[in-house]
């Protein structure tokens, strides 16, 4: 039977973590194995090729495609600038000129006789790749790039937004069920990663940007606001690329959510170290998740089983992820074997649990629920 | 392979993005029947990536579920069957691992390029841009573009043949000047089928037959009346084999397992339905409404079109469908009211957490609305789409493309489908029959007399394969197990004014009991008839009002039943709705209670 349930997102306060750093395309690797890097140190490096432009040259002079050929005054491969004639021809003995330039600084890469088309590419584009986490190269990938080892802390968001960044953590608000509002904000926490409670609002998040704050780490966030900061309505959840001048993770969901308060207290307890941050999202084949990672020197990673392993089981920990108890927290206590009739009228597996804050237990499906991963 | 008649036991598999799902079909007396069913996790993903054991593990619980061994120990499909062990016959589909994914150019979006869309689409890929010289993008944009895609395999169209333009050399030159790369596997080329002009094949294969793979086809449009499908749809079919099968983790061995070639999984569905259609000589229309896609198929007059809406489904993409749809066109379906700022959370809440099901039924409700909008939006992109003219391998003359009237016509004619058939976990597990059937009414609109089918247990892949080797069992199996059919829609087309008559009918049961009476504009009404039972059905509209002779003409047919039975749906086409809330909510109280589709106490909330 296929696994019902979200295995969950996870929340380990010693993990050993290893990150892939590649380059888009081959290039060179800079760093040795068993080195010891910063997270803003590069490990590798390549060139994209350059951008390609094509000029219709045939047109722009009112020749034949089959004259263009004859009428280059720079051939394939040779260096142009932006601007500079690459072809020319000319009429009424020699008296009107008709020429045709370069639309970019690069090559000639090809001339067509047939199209009248001229190719031009431009030069290469300079890409690095940095280490990303603190921590040591394990292994080298000829030509692609590292893999960066560390131990310490991992916190997996459920949505973020903005890509790779690094600060120090601040906790602004003194409890996981209160509201990150403009008024936590102040320049003291420029470049550095500020931890929220159940929600962030609009304005500090407006506001973090212009403090020029590294990133945010909240509970909640309403979808209405993350259109008015995004600009338009998010349709799927592909994310990581966006340049908002900021990375916001949310670990819980849309709406206003206490953050998990084990997720709170790990933070609060690492208040000042530096993390590196990841708000990448994208939840089809091959899911990723936003991530929180506070490399700790020296920290001996725990050899448990981590829960998604150990499958769902009574007592295991369970986070509701769907109304009507949405958000809430709990402990199974009987996993039923026969599906059993919902509200809604379909059948589905079913756990009995008992929820923080209710008196009896409730029946969910397990579709429902997610584990609460990680180490203790 | 047994022979065809020696066939007792075959087992298929539809390897899905998610969930790998294996059923067994057996000869009962003399009829093929599908038995049982089992599915897995599909394994293509790391930690795993391998395909085959995902296969393996469905294999094991259909083995377990049927009390027949399917797999040996050294985790081999065991074949031939006999006492009580193993197949005859395996067969696959598969999407898993994103599926087949293709670009495709032409020279002018609204003819090559569509009909290569056309091409790719039907042979089951997703296409995931239409690159073409009146695309409104600058050459470096398009450049780019392509770069960034990297698609599976590139299907290149232009020009009639013979033209003496330049036009398709420069949209291969774009494609060239991109230098794109296969998204599987950095050791092979792309593949790069052109189906364009034949005189220009010199010229195409001095751009591209150092960067690519190049293969040629038959022009898709050898004349301007023309367009030729099926040669590059083969072509697309034996490169997705020979590459993307062969790249993709675990494929190479599960083409050796196989009894006839692994076919996308939409393409079998598309298979399956031109065979049904072909044999009946209906009209059908199929829809599969995912998580993350819809897709639909249509049979319109022997013409099969398919298309993807790629960011149209009920998880990953559902946020997506709110947003296209509107706030407004959502809640037209829902009788109560609802906090806006709630709802947008409900719904982002679902696509970060795809998994999760509705356990209240306000949540069902909820979903089954947008569901409604996700259907119509698909089905309105899919009229636009299956057109005349441009439709496959039809012959026109010249004056014919003169006429306005005709061009681009969609060849969708409500009134002229058959049946209707739903699929997707949304339609197919809905707690209620009548729920399935109404959304489809709704979404679909269907016009006249027409029948409404879900699949069983999405059967219909493997089943379009199935009948590329055993077309026997597989309509056998498709008429009496995979189609639930949920009864028959009777829907007058045009408006009339609320109130006023708009439909007398008179319906004669087997038996004799007649039950007759006159529905008025905005009326539903159900009566149930069992499947299997038919109706003799005599309908008489106003004049305004068309049941599929013209308006005002009566209609005499003979109407099948099924799990919900016959639903009359007076409410015009298109719906009238009550402009004000209250009014709207009692609207959708009276049809909701008609037909079944929610408990009473959803209607009194």
């Amino acid at each position: 039977m296929a696994h019902a349930y979200t295995p969950g997102l996870k929340v380990s306060e010693n993990e050993l973590l290893r990150r892939r750093r590649t380059l888009p395309l081959k290039g060179e690797v800079v760093v040795r194995n068993g080195a010891a890097v910063k997270p803003e140190d590069v490990v590798a490096r390549t060139f994209l090729p350059g951008k390609v432009d094509i000029v219709n040259v045939a047109n722009r002079m009112g020749i034949d495609q089959s004259e263009v050929p004859s009428s280059m005054v720079k051939r394939e491969h040779d260096e142009v600038l932006q601007g500079e004639v690459i072809a020319e021809s000319k009429s009424l003995f020699g008296l009107l000129k008709s020429k045709a330039t370069a639309t970019l600084n690069g090559t000639i890469e090809s001339v067509s006789g047939v199209t009248g088309q001229v190719i031009l590419r431009g030069p290469p584009q300079p890409v690095a790749i940095n280490a990303y986490l603190e921590g040591i190269i394990v292994e080298v990938i000829p030509q692609e790039g590292v893999v960066v080892e560390t131990s310490g802390t991992l916190i997996q968001g459920i949505f973020g937004i903005g890509g790779e960044v690094t600060g120090e953590i601040a906790m602004v608000t003194p409890s996981p069920g209160d509201v990150l509002d403009e008024r936590l904000l102040s320049k003291n926490h420029r470049g550095k990663v500020v931890i929220g409670g159940a929600l962030v609002t609009k304005d500090a998040l407006k506001k973090a940007i212009e403090l020029e704050i590294s990133g945010i780490v909240v509970g909640g966030f309403d979808d209405q606001d993350l259109r008015g900061f995004l600009g338009h309505d998010l349709g799927v959840a592909i994310t990581g690329h966006e340049n908002l001048g900021i990375t916001l993770i949310v670990t819980e969901g849309f709406g206003k959510i206490d953050m998990a308060a084990r997720t709170f207290s790990l933070l609060h307890k690492h208040q000042g170290r530096q993390a590196s941050i990841n708000g990448a999202t994208q939840i089809r084949a091959g899911v990723i998740r936003p991530e929180l990672i506070i490399p700790i020197p020296g920290a001996q990673p725990r050899k448990n089983i981590p829960a998604e392993e150990k499958g769902m089981n009574v007592g295991s920990t369970v986070r509701v992820i769907r109304n009507p108890y949405f958000g809430k927290l709990g402990t199974i206590m009987r996993l039923m074997a026969e599906p059993a009739r919902l509200d809604s009228g379909s059948k589905a597996r079913v756990v009995s649990i008992r929820l923080e804050d209710f008196e009896d237990p409730v029946v969910v499906p397990r579709a429902n629920i997610e584990i609460i991963e990680g180490y203790d | 392979m047994s022979h065809l008649d020696d066939i007792q036991i075959i087992l298929a598999t539809d390897c899905g993005s998610t969930t790998t799902k294996a059923i067994l079909i057996q000869k009962v007396g003399n009829q093929y029947r599908q038995t049982h069913r089992g599915e897995a996790p599909t394994t293509v993903e790391a930690p795993f990536e391998d395909v085959t054991l995902g296969v393996l593990n469905a294999l094991t619980e259909l083995g377990e579920l049927s009390g027949r061994k399917l797999v040996d120990s050294s985790g081999q499909i065991i074949r031939p069957a006999s006492d009580g062990i193993g197949c005859d016959l395996y067969i696959s589909t598969s999407s898993a691992g994103g599926g087949l994914q293709m670009m495709v150019a032409g020279v002018v979006r609204s003819m090559t390029a569509e009909s290569a869309e056309r091409a790719a689409l039907g042979a089951g890929s997703i296409v995931m841009d239409v690159i073409s010289l009146n695309d409104k993008r600058l050459p470096h944009e398009r450049i780019e573009r392509i770069r960034q895609l990297r698609p599976d395999m590139i299907l290149v169209a232009g020009e009639t043949d013979g033209a003496q333009t330049d036009k398709v050399v420069k949209i291969t030159e774009t494609i060239s000047a991109a230098d794109p790369k296969p998204r599987l596997g950095s050791g092979y080329r792309l593949p790069v089928i052109y189906a364009g002009n034949k005189a220009r094949r010199d010229d195409i294969k001095v751009i591209l037959a150092d960067r690519t793979d190049l293969s040629f086809v038959e022009n898709l449009r050898p004349t301007l009346e023309k367009e030729v499908l099926l040669p590059a749809r083969e072509k697309i079919h034996e490169l997705f084999l020979e590459h993307v099968m062969q790249q993709a983790p675990g494929y190479r061995k599960l083409t050796e397992w196989v009894d006839a070639d692994i076919m996308p999984t939409p393409a079998a569905v598309g298979e399956i339905l031109k065979r049904v259609a072909e044999k009946e000589r209906i009209n059908v229309v199929g829809v599969d409404l995912g998580g993350a896609t819809t897709d639909v198929f249509s049979v319109f007059e022997q013409n099969f079109n398919r298309t993807v809406s790629a960011n149209l489904g009920m998880s990953y993409s559902i946020s997506n469908v709110f947003s296209e749809a509107g706030l407004s066109n959502v809640m037209r379906w829902i009788p109560f009211a609802m906090d806006e700022r709630d709802l947008r959370n409900r719904v982002k809440n679902k696509m970060i957490r795809p998994t999760t099901i509705p356990q209240t039924l306000e949540d069902l409700i909820f979903e089954q609305a947008v569901a409604r909008e996700a259907l119509r939006l698909a089905f309105l992109q899919h009229k636009a789409f299956a057109s005349r003219l441009k439709g496959v391998q039809q012959q026109r003359t010249i004056a014919d493309s003169f006429d306005q009237d005709a061009v681009g016509k969609s060849l969708i004619q409500m009134m002229d489908l058959d049946i209707l058939i739903a699929s997707g976990g949304v339609l197919s597990h809905a707690p209620r029959a009548a729920q399935t059937a109404m959304m489809l009414i709704d979404a679909f609109l269907p016009e006249g007399i027409t029948r409404l089918a879900k699949d069983s247990i999405f059967m219909m892949p493997h089943l379009g394969v199935l009948t590329q080797v055993h077309s026997q069992a597989a309509t056998e199996v498709f008429e009496k197990d995979c189609l639930i059919h949920l009864g028959t829609c009777i829907a007058p087309r045009g408006r009339t004014r609320k109130g006023q008559p708009a439909l007398s009918y008179c319906l004669t049961f087997p038996g004799g009991e007649k039950k007759e009476g006159i529905l008025k504009a905005g009326e539903m009404k159900r009566f149930p008839v069992e499947t299997g039972t038919e109706a003799q059905l005599y309908l008489d509209p106003p004049r305004d009002l068309d049941v599929g002779l013209g308006k005002g003409v009566p209609l005499e047919s003979t109407v099948k039943g099924g799990t919900v039975g016959l639903i009359f749906d007076c409410r015009g086409r298109p719906i009238s709705f009550a402009s004000e809330f209250p009014e709207r909510r009692s609207q959708l109280k009276t049809w909701i209670s008609e037909l079944g589709v929610y408990s009473e106490e959803a209607l009194e909330r």
